[in-house]
């Protein structure tokens, strides 16, 4: 069997922190509990889960941000707590964040997107190169003198993903990308990824809480309280939508409805995710 | 080169009203919402608030502001108090209020909330989650008193749990106490579930205007502008146009799941 | 919305001229050498032949004249303390006198020469920003200081900071907005009031200012890192320097002026 591309193994992390009333006593919990858990090359894994539900820890692990307090974390054969090989898992799992303002360094969106290959020594004419086709990659290419700041939510994100682009990662990890951009945003950064995943074969790690960016996932994990609380496609995950409530979190409208007519006695399969897939149902004879 | 970011806008706001203010971003949303408390005046026309015309130079824009207040979005970034007392204490103090007073308007800015005052008025803002921190951002724009309230995305960048607990203290802002509140939001979604009343922007215009249940009738009209009707209205519109004849009024999933019901009951009794 | 939104950082005028093309550590060379030799040239011949120099950069940078005078208004106050300082204050062969003020000869050439002085500096340096972007003027500075890395100047540590710094300018500066706007629906006054009273009012917009950025600061270290920073070792760059035929003879000529002019005036 294919060894996959990131591997949890019993991974648990202890956090610390200290209260302003007592500093001296450090609070400790389990903010990741056990996780075992596989990302396999060209998967598109969506990560769920409410805020502490250790979803960010999880995703800090998989490029050696953060290291396990026991057991461990596999990244192309490299363990994360190997320090002499932390650059080359950075290079191989790239990282976008949440807030599309606190991630780009430069003063120009090509500059912002050399970034990764300078700090890994490429030479000068591959950079250029690799600047343009990462910023074709995202849709930017028309933009990559513009700085930063003249970009909306969306652009700044793309932009940053061409950044991990053009370091030619294996995956990339996106810490809730979407949470603070607008439905516009939300879908360019949506299609992008996917496009990435589908076009050039990249494994995509994509943290969120909205239900409906998880729709078209290979593989949902839902995180609650540092432990994986369900895992499965899609549509498997979405049959639980009582686990889900009680997770507080949605489900969608569709989704919804349709667990609630099978409860008055009409049948229709679990797990409907989609407008089309109710009105297929509903509407046989189309 | 200026560029008009609002064009022969004609609003009124009624006493009471509920209303969800929508449009993408750049539609002049942001823009409109502050002219209703003076942080921008316009350049041609007038705004009036309870009778009062901003753009008078004679009028106090302090005063105008107690009256309207308005929650930005992110609002906890513009935290700064040492404790929780002083930041939501911020706005009445501003107002001249004695300091007796000031106190029994944060002890309940923060009971509409959900904290006790005894519990957090001496702990630091910083300490909080970003979901209660956004709550004492909120409880500092409602200690003023203010009889309309304004915001702006509130639950931007929220997770669920967080987004249903600000939603909820919002409705009862309203149902509870008949402040005027208008909500500027992204989720079709929410405005469905909360709101007597729809605005929806375009390019410095006022596009729609009218009842969730008319505005959400314009499906078309919506998409084109790039926004859209929540799924549960969306898939109601698309059961009609595959023959199932359902009434496409519908706001909510209960609505819906009862609709289906009664046209699936009747469809197959009839075929029968 | 953003008033902070047309800003331009520096003053930075994008062109295509000989002067924009040339190498940025040229345009910093040549700008040392006329600080020194404005210090070392002590007549109005000299300053005439400098002045002469700076006014052909200028033609040939395609720089419109208003916006390098510009530069000079904010100037104006201290150019004007400097010259009648120069012009009571300089012991010599009296030409008139206002009540205990005294107005000599040595006063009326010393005065004029500060000025000139002053106003060559400010011309000249500014050409340098003006026809350079702040991107390349980081990177001439990083390129011209790593020989300095052996007695401990960190070359890139340095340019790293200015480059964020330019980075983050306008980002702050609509935070700033954003605040103020914020705290003004609260019923804060930023404008009236005594000084005291006045600084007292900026707590609340410095406070969260200052909170986000460090915020900020936080975020983009993890960003840094995640994206393979550890400091300017082994770390090639996006676009390279390179001296052309013409910078070559762009020093030279400046350089050898220089002299010249500081030698003969």
């Amino acid at each position: 069997m294919k060894q996959p591309l990131i591997r949890f193994e019993d991974v648990n992390f202890v956090y610390r922190k200290s209260t302003l009333e007592e500093p001296e006593i450090q609070q400790e919990w389990l903010a990741l509990q056990n996780i075992n858990l596989d990302i396999n090359e060209g998967e598109f894994v969506a990560v769920l889960g409410h805020n502490g539900s250790g979803k960010s820890t999880l995703a800090k692990h998989s490029n050696a941000l953060l290291l396990p307090s026991s057991g461990r974390v596999v990244v192309g054969g490299l363990d994360t707590q190997d320090g002499e090989r932390v650059w080359e898992i950075r290079q191989m799992v790239g990282m976008v964040f949440q807030n599309p303002d606190n991630q780009l360094v430069a003063t120009t969106v090509e500059e912002d997107v050399a970034f990764g290959p300078e700090n890994l020594g490429i030479p000068s004419k591959e950079i250029q190169a690799r600047v343009e086709e990462s910023l074709a990659a995202v849709g930017m290419l028309d933009y990559r003198l513009h700085s930063p700041h003249q970009l909306s939510g969306g652009q700044k994100q793309r932009v940053a993903i061409a950044g991990m682009i053009s370091m030619r990662p294996k995956c990339i990890v996106l810490d809730e990308p979407t949470a603070m951009l607008d439905p516009e945003g939300r879908r360019e950064v949506m299609e992008t990824i996917h496009r990435l995943n589908k076009e050039e074969g990249i494994t995509i790690m994509h943290i969120t809480h909205h239900m409906d960016e998880v729709i078209d996932a290979d593989r949902v994990v839902v995180m609650a309280d540092g432990k994986i609380a369900l895992q499965g496609s899609p549509r498997d995950v979405f049959t639980n939508v009582e686990t889900l409530r009680k997770l507080h979190l949605d489900v969608p409208q569709v989704t919804a409805l349709g667990e609630r007519l099978r409860r008055r006695g009409y049948d229709l399969p679990q797990g409907i995710l989609t407008v089309n897939e109710m009105v297929m149902h509903l509407c046989p004879s189309e | 080169m200026a560029k008009a970011a609002l064009t022969d806008v004609s609003i009124t706001i009624d006493d009471g009203e509920f209303v969800g203010l929508i449009g993408h971003t750049g539609s002049g949303k942001s823009t409109l919402i502050q002219h209703f408390n003076g942080l921008l005046l316009p350049t041609k026309g007038r705004v009036f608030v309870d009778g009062v015309d901003l753009t008078n130079r004679e009028t106090k824009l302090r005063m105008i502001r107690q009256k309207v207040g308005m929650v930005f979005q992110y609002p906890e970034h513009q935290l700064f108090g040492e404790t929780i007392l002083e930041d939501v204490g911020f706005g009445p103090r501003n107002m001249g209020l004695s300091e007796a007073e000031v106190i029994t308007r944060v002890k309940d800015a923060l009971a509409l909330v959900g904290f006790d005052y005894e519990a957090v008025k001496d702990r630091s803002p910083f300490e909080l989650s970003g979901g209660q921190r956004r709550r004492v951002a909120i409880a500092g724009v409602l200690a003023m008193r203010p009889s309309v309230l304004i915001l702006d995305e509130p639950t931007a960048g929220l997770d669920p749990e967080g987004r249903e607990e600000i939603l909820d203290e919002i409705k009862a802002l309203h149902h509870k106490w008949g402040i005027t509140v208008i909500l500027v939001t992204h989720s079709m979604e929410d405005v469905a579930r909360l709101v007597d009343r729809i605005v929806v922007m375009e390019k410095g215009t006022i596009a729609l205007d009218g009842t969730p249940v008319e505005v959400f009738r314009e499906v078309e009209r919506l998409e084109a502008m790039g926004l859209g009707v929540p799924q549960i209205t969306e898939l109601m519109h698309e059961l009609k146009k595959h023959g199932l004849h359902v009434n496409t009024d519908i706001l909510s999933v209960e609505q819906a799941e009862e609709e289906i019901i009664r046209v699936l009951e009747l469809r197959d009794h009839g075929n029968v | 919305m953003a008033m902070f939104k047309n800003i331009t950082i520096g003053q930075y005028i994008p062109g295509s001229s000989i002067i924009h093309r040339l190498d940025p550590r040229t345009k910093i060379l040549s700008t040392m050498f006329l600080i020194i030799s404005l210090f070392l040239v002590d007549s109005f011949w000299g300053y005439g032949l400098i002045g002469l120099g700076i006014i052909l950069v200028i033609r040939a940078s395609e720089i419109p004249w208003k916006f390098v005078l510009r530069g000079l208004k904010p100037l104006f106050v201290i150019l004007l303390l400097t010259v009648s300082l120069h012009l009571f204050m300089t012991e010599g062969e009296p030409i008139f006198q206002i009540w205990f003020l005294k107005v000599t000869r040595e006063g009326v050439i010393r005065g004029l020469m500060m000025g000139f002085r002053l106003i060559l500096l400010v011309v000249g340096t500014s050409l340098l920003t003006l026809t350079t972007s702040p991107i390349n003027l980081t990177d001439g500075i990083e390129s011209l200081l790593k020989p300095g890395k052996k007695i401990g100047i960190p070359a890139h540590e340095l340019a790293m900071m200015m480059t964020i710094a330019l980075r983050f300018i306008p980002t702050l500066l609509e935070e700033t907005e954003k605040i103020m706007k914020a705290q003004m629906a609260r019923g804060a006054d930023f404008q009236s009031g005594g000084i005291i009273q006045r600084a007292k009012s900026l707590i609340p917009l410095l406070v969260p200012l200052f909170v986000n950025a460090f915020r900020r600061a936080d975020d983009l270290a993890v960003a840094m890192e995640a994206r393979g920073y550890r400091g300017g070792e082994g770390r090639t760059k996006f676009r390279e320097l390179h001296f052309s035929k013409i910078d070559v003879i762009a020093i030279a000529i400046v350089a050898v002026s220089s002299v010249v002019v500081s030698i003969l005036f």
